[in-house]
This record gives C-alpha cells, sequence and structure tokens, in this order.
C-alpha cells in the first residue's frame, strides 16, 4: 500500500462527483422548506372571488369590501366626477393608464367598465399604505382649492385623482391597481373574476 | 481541585480556551471610553436572549391573539411587564452601542488591514441585528407591526422581475397576515439568532487571531518584550478589561434602569404609540416612521424619487447604504489607521459623514415635506461621498507621523 501510487484524478472525479450529488440532494431537500413558505391552500382558497350589492352605494359615495385581505374600494362617480377626469390629463403621471395596472377591459378614461363605478384595491402603489378618500372638490376638503377629488396617501403624500391615476411627481410611480371584476347585474358587481 | 481541571484538561482544553481568550490575551493598555461598546453589546446579546426566552413562554404568535398575549405579559404575568420592557429597551440600547461601536471602528481605523474579516463579521451581525429587530417589531402585532411590515417586505415586491413572487414569498400571503407572524415569530426566536450567535463567535476568534486596534492605531505585536515574547504595551485581558468592562455595565445598567423604568416606551422612539392599538389591514396609521434605529436609511428611501415606473431606486439606495461600509477596509488608503494621525480632510469627512447620518436619522422620523426631502437627498449625497471619495481624500490627506509605541 503504503509504494502505490496516488492518483489523484480519481480522487479529485470522487470528490467532485460525491460533492455534487450531496449539492443536489441539499437542493432536493431545500426545496419542501423554501415551498412551504408560498401561500398555503387554505390562502389561496381564502382569495376567492367576492361579490358586492352595487345598491348600497349612493352617488359620490365610496364603499370598503375585502378581496384577498385587501381593501377594495368600489366608488359610485356622479357625471360631474367623471367628467373632471378629463382635464386633470396634463396633470398625472399616466393620463392613458398604458401601465398595466388594470384589466384590458379598464385602460380608459374612467379606468372602469361603467363610468359610474371605478373599483380600486386601496393600497398605494409607493409602500403599502391605505390612502384616504378625498372625493369632495377643493374647500370641502384640507387639499387646496384646485383639488378635483381623489385619494391622497397619510404615509408619503402620494396623490390620485378619481380614477386612481397618480398625479406627476409623487412618491407613488404608479396608478393605482383596478383588480379584475364584472357585473353580474345592474347592481351586482363580483370582485376578482374577469369579464367574460 | 486542580486534579479535576488536569481530568479535565486532558479532554477538553479548558485551561487553553481560558489562557488565549481572557488570561493571556494581550489587549493593548490604552483602551478608553470607546473600547466599552464591544464588551456592552455582548452584554445586552446576552440580555436579550435571556429575556426572549421568557417572553416566548407567554407570546402567543397567532393573528388573533399575539396582541392580547403581549398585554397579558404586560398586566397579568408577574414580573411580565419588566421581562417585556427590558427586552424592548434591550433592542434599542443593542442598536445605540453597536452604532456607537462601529463609530469606534471608523475614528480609530479598526476595520484596517489585517482587522478586514472582523470588520465584515462586524457588518454581517449588524445586518442580522436589523432582521431581528424588524422581524421581532411585528411580533406584538399593533399597527406600526402591521403597517411596518407591509412597508419594509413591499420594498422586496420593488425588485424587478422576482419581486412580487418573493414578496408573496416572505408574507406567504397576499398580505400580511398570521401566516406571516407565525414564520416571523419562527425566524426572530430560533433562525437569526443562531446565525448571530455563530457571527458573533465568529467575530471574537478574528479578533483573538490579529489582536485589538486601539487609539493609536498601531499594532503591539510589533513590540515584543524580549524576555517573555509578550507584547509590551499590552495588559491580559482578564483581569484588567474584565474589571473595565464590569464598570462600564454597571453605567450601563443605571441609564438602562432609567430608560426602563420611567420612560420605557421613550416618548414613542423606543415603542411608538400606534403599536398599542391592535393591527388593523383595513386601516393606515396616518404616520409610518421605523423605530430611530432605521430612520437615516428610510429617510434615504423617501428621498430617492422614482422614475421609470419604480421605486427600485430608492429600495437600491437604501441597500447599498447598509452595504458600502463592508468595502471600508479597501476604500480607506490611509497611511495610518488612527483619527489622532489623520489630517483634517479624513476628520472633516467623518464630522460631515456623522452629522449626515445622524439628520437623516432625525428627518426619517418626521412627515415628509418637499424641504425635508430635499434636505434627505443632499444629506445622502453627503453619506456616499464619504465612501465613495474615500480612495482620494483618505490618500491626499496629510497625517502625522504614528509614534512607536503606544502613547
Amino acid at each position: 500500500m503504503a509504494n502505490q501510487e496516488i492518483d489523484r484524478s480519481k480522487r479529485r472525479f470522487l470528490v467532485a462527483t460525491t460533492m455534487t450529488i450531496g449539492g443536489v440532494a441539499t437542493a432536493g431537500v431545500a426545496t419542501p422548506l423554501v415551498m412551504s413558505m408560498m401561500p398555503s391552500e387554505a390562502a389561496k382558497a381564502a382569495g376567492a372571488p367576492v361579490e358586492v350589492d352595487l345598491g348600497r352605494i349612493e352617488p359620490g359615495m365610496k364603499l370598503d369590501v375585502e378581496w384577498r385581505g385587501r381593501p377594495v374600494w368600489i366608488i359610485r362617480r356622479t357625471e360631474e366626477m367623471y367628467k373632471g377626469l378629463a382635464g386633470l390629463a396634463d396633470q398625472v403621471a399616466d393620463p392613458n393608464s398604458e401601465m398595466p395596472l388594470q384589466p384590458k377591459y379598464c385602460q380608459n378614461v374612467g379606468r372602469s367598465i361603467k363610468p359610474e363605478y371605478l373599483v380600486l384595491i386601496g393600497i398605494c402603489t409607493h409602500l403599502g399604505c391605505v390612502p384616504v378618500a378625498k372625493l369632495a372638490e377643493g374647500g370641502e376638503t384640507d387639499m387646496g382649492d384646485t383639488w378635483k377629488g381623489g385619494f391622497h396617501c397619510p404615509c408619503h403624500g402620494s396623490k390620485f385623482d378619481l380614477a386612481g391615476r397618480v398625479f406627476k411627481s409623487q412618491p407613488a410611480p404608479k396608478n393605482l391597481i383596478v383588480p379584475p371584476y364584472k357585473f353580474l347585474s345592474d347592481t351586482r358587481m363580483l370582485i376578482g373574476e374577469d369579464q367574460a | 481541585m486542580k486534579k479535576l481541571l488536569n481530568w479535565v484538561d486532558e479532554r477538553f482544553p479548558l485551561s487553553a480556551l481560558w489562557k488565549t481568550h481572557l488570561a493571556e490575551y494581550y489587549a493593548p493598555k490604552n483602551f478608553n471610553f470607546w473600547y466599552f461598546f464591544g464588551a456592552l453589546a455582548m452584554f445586552v446579546l446576552v440580555l436579550q436572549i435571556v429575556t426572549g426566552i421568557f417572553l416566548t413562554m407567554n407570546y402567543k404568535p397567532d393573528a388573533a391573539q399575539a396582541f392580547a398575549s403581549v398585554e397579558y405579559i404586560m398586566r397579568d404575568v408577574s414580573g411580565g411587564w419588566i421581562i417585556r420592557y427590558m427586552h424592548s429597551t434591550g433592542a434599542s440600547m443593542f442598536f445605540a452601542v453597536v452604532y456607537l461601536h462601529m463609530f469606534r471602528g471608523l475614528l480609530y481605523g479598526s476595520y484596517r488591514k489585517p482587522r478586514e474579516l472582523i470588520w465584515i463579521f462586524g457588518m454581517l451581525i449588524y445586518l442580522c441585528l436589523m432582521a431581528e429587530a424588524f422581524l421581532g417589531y411585528l411580533l406584538p402585532w399593533g399597527q406600526m407591526s402591521f403597517w411596518g411590515a407591509q412597508v419594509i417586505i413591499n420594498l422586496f415586491d420593488a425588485i424587478p422581475f422576482i419581486g412580487p413572487d418573493l414578496a408573496l414569498w416572505i408574507r406567504g400571503d397576499y398580505v400580511v397576515s398570521d401566516v406571516t407572524l407565525n414564520r416571523f415569530f419562527a425566524f426572530h426566536v430560533i433562525a437569526v439568532p443562531l446565525v448571530l450567535l455563530g457571527l458573533v463567535m465568529a467575530h471574537l476568534m478574528a479578533l483573538h487571531e490579529v489582536g485589538s486596534n486601539n487609539p493609536d492605531g498601531i499594532e503591539i505585536k510589533k513590540n515584543l518584550d524580549p524576555n517573555t515574547g509578550k507584547p509590551i504595551d499590552g495588559i491580559p485581558f482578564h483581569p484588567y478589561y474584565i474589571v473595565k468592562d464590569i464598570v462600564g455595565v454597571v453605567v450601563f445598567l443605571m441609564v438602562f434602569s432609567v430608560i426602563m423604568f420611567f420612560v420605557p416606551e421613550m416618548w414613542g422612539y423606543f415603542l411608538e404609540a400606534n403599536n398599542f392599538i391592535p393591527a388593523n389591514p383595513l386601516s393606515t396609521p396616518s404616520h409610518i416612521a421605523p423605530l430611530w434605529y432605521f430612520t437615516p436609511y428610510y429617510a434615504m428611501l423617501r428621498a430617492v424619487p422614482s422614475f421609470f415606473g419604480s421605486q427600485f431606486p430608492g429600495v437600491v439606495v437604501m441597500g447599498l447604504a447598509t452595504m458600502i461600509f463592508f468595502l471600508l477596509p479597501w476604500l480607506d488608503r490611509g497611511k495610518v489607521k488612527s483619527i489622532r494621525y489623520r489630517g483634517w480632510i479624513y476628520k472633516t469627512a467623518l464630522t460631515l459623514f456623522v452629522i449626515s447620518f445622524l439628520v437623516l436619522a432625525v428627518l426619517g422620523t418626521m412627515p415628509p415635506s418637499d424641504l425635508l426631502t430635499w434636505i434627505a437627498r443632499i444629506l445622502t449625497i453627503v453619506y456616499f461621498a464619504f465612501f465613495v471619495l474615500m480612495p482620494w481624500y483618505t490618500k491626499i490627506d496629510k497625517t502625522k507621523p504614528e509614534p512607536d509605541r503606544l502613547t
């Protein structure tokens, strides 16, 4: 044994293969551990669509519902509110909603299926706070006289209009997200499922 | 007794360990005030672990019960309030001593060759500490716990491509929920502390390998006593520095007790008022600010404008601001280590850096406004300039000659 030549390349090969196999085994064992941290089946089930009765909302008012644990707002816009949106095109960052933050069928001035109902996820696109609704115009809120109604994030001051479009040069980079939704009838809405 | 010790020593290097790390670990004889904070950090670590163990005995990591269980600890558990206040005050004091400990490193060039690894291990400890503080802050399940976690996890959301899935993976749900609370508990009480202890060991082993730096920034190992082979300017850690550090611990505990007994909430800087309201996912507090030790980075995050429709740049700046410390050993090209022998340029740079750090910390606690954002932007640039320009200004700085022996 003592004077036997050491086959270094064989050693290197054995070390390399052992390490490779060991690495594969480690990765294999780590997979269930890492995957266990993804949402469980129960958490996914809790993300099911939510049905809303629109009859409860007065014109110019907002209803909060919860979907996937997130606040979803349904704002019933008055005609003046809707008409005001067009005039803000030069003040908002993404007037034509070119960023994919809404379903395709909501890529319009009002960011909605029907002009009357605006549906938004009420979480600021900056860092996830819930903006405060300042739906009334100018003087009735503390937003200054030029305010046309919209939302104001208390955390870092981002401002959004009545279509959830962010104003220019705000901390929030994007418009508020419009979730998938559809109308079941004139007064019933399903949030969390796309329009056919 | 001697026989018992011999019996152990033949089986475990007890005396050898005692000698290398305490009785015959020679530390420079000129340690000053700034050298208290390493020992104090270790003391606070033990305090946090012990109080933490006792808190887990009554705390429930469940979204429905967490808030109430903390109140139960505060009101009904015998001595529960003091254990909890020790832990919450300890968290803030941990950062206070660690920041002072790091500042000591900047003053005397303790990160310089051959102590690069000590510095890197130390920085990793600092990162673990930040993770630990963030994870622990969710556990009381108050409004600030919830919304703080929401904001921080959404930082990951901003990372291009993998961001949304990564944030989902961290939360384990579409929002911060019971699932998130439960896993944060697991990380806070077992995963991160284990890593932290390992890193503290590595930090100390690396320190005892190369020996401590000192306020003069010169190596005591260069001057050995020809008879004993020990550094002439070194004194054994035990008993000299053990005794010195005990005095430090006593003074520290005085300050600690005053805070714990009289102002445990520190007017909202150690425990925020909003966190005494149970978490509510549908209502954001009107002003979200992190605890004081994160505010410099938070101010930077807010100061960076979003561009190309992404808040990612702000997140990157915040990340870089913490990570750039790692490069310090290689950025500093000064001929001397200690501030005592550096020229006016480094002294000015360090002063500006400390000012920018402190003012950013203050700005981070305040609601945003246009003026403050601009101040924060300028200070963020100052902060980074300290590091980025360091290779040049430390090189041209006029240094004084280092002494041969400690002064």
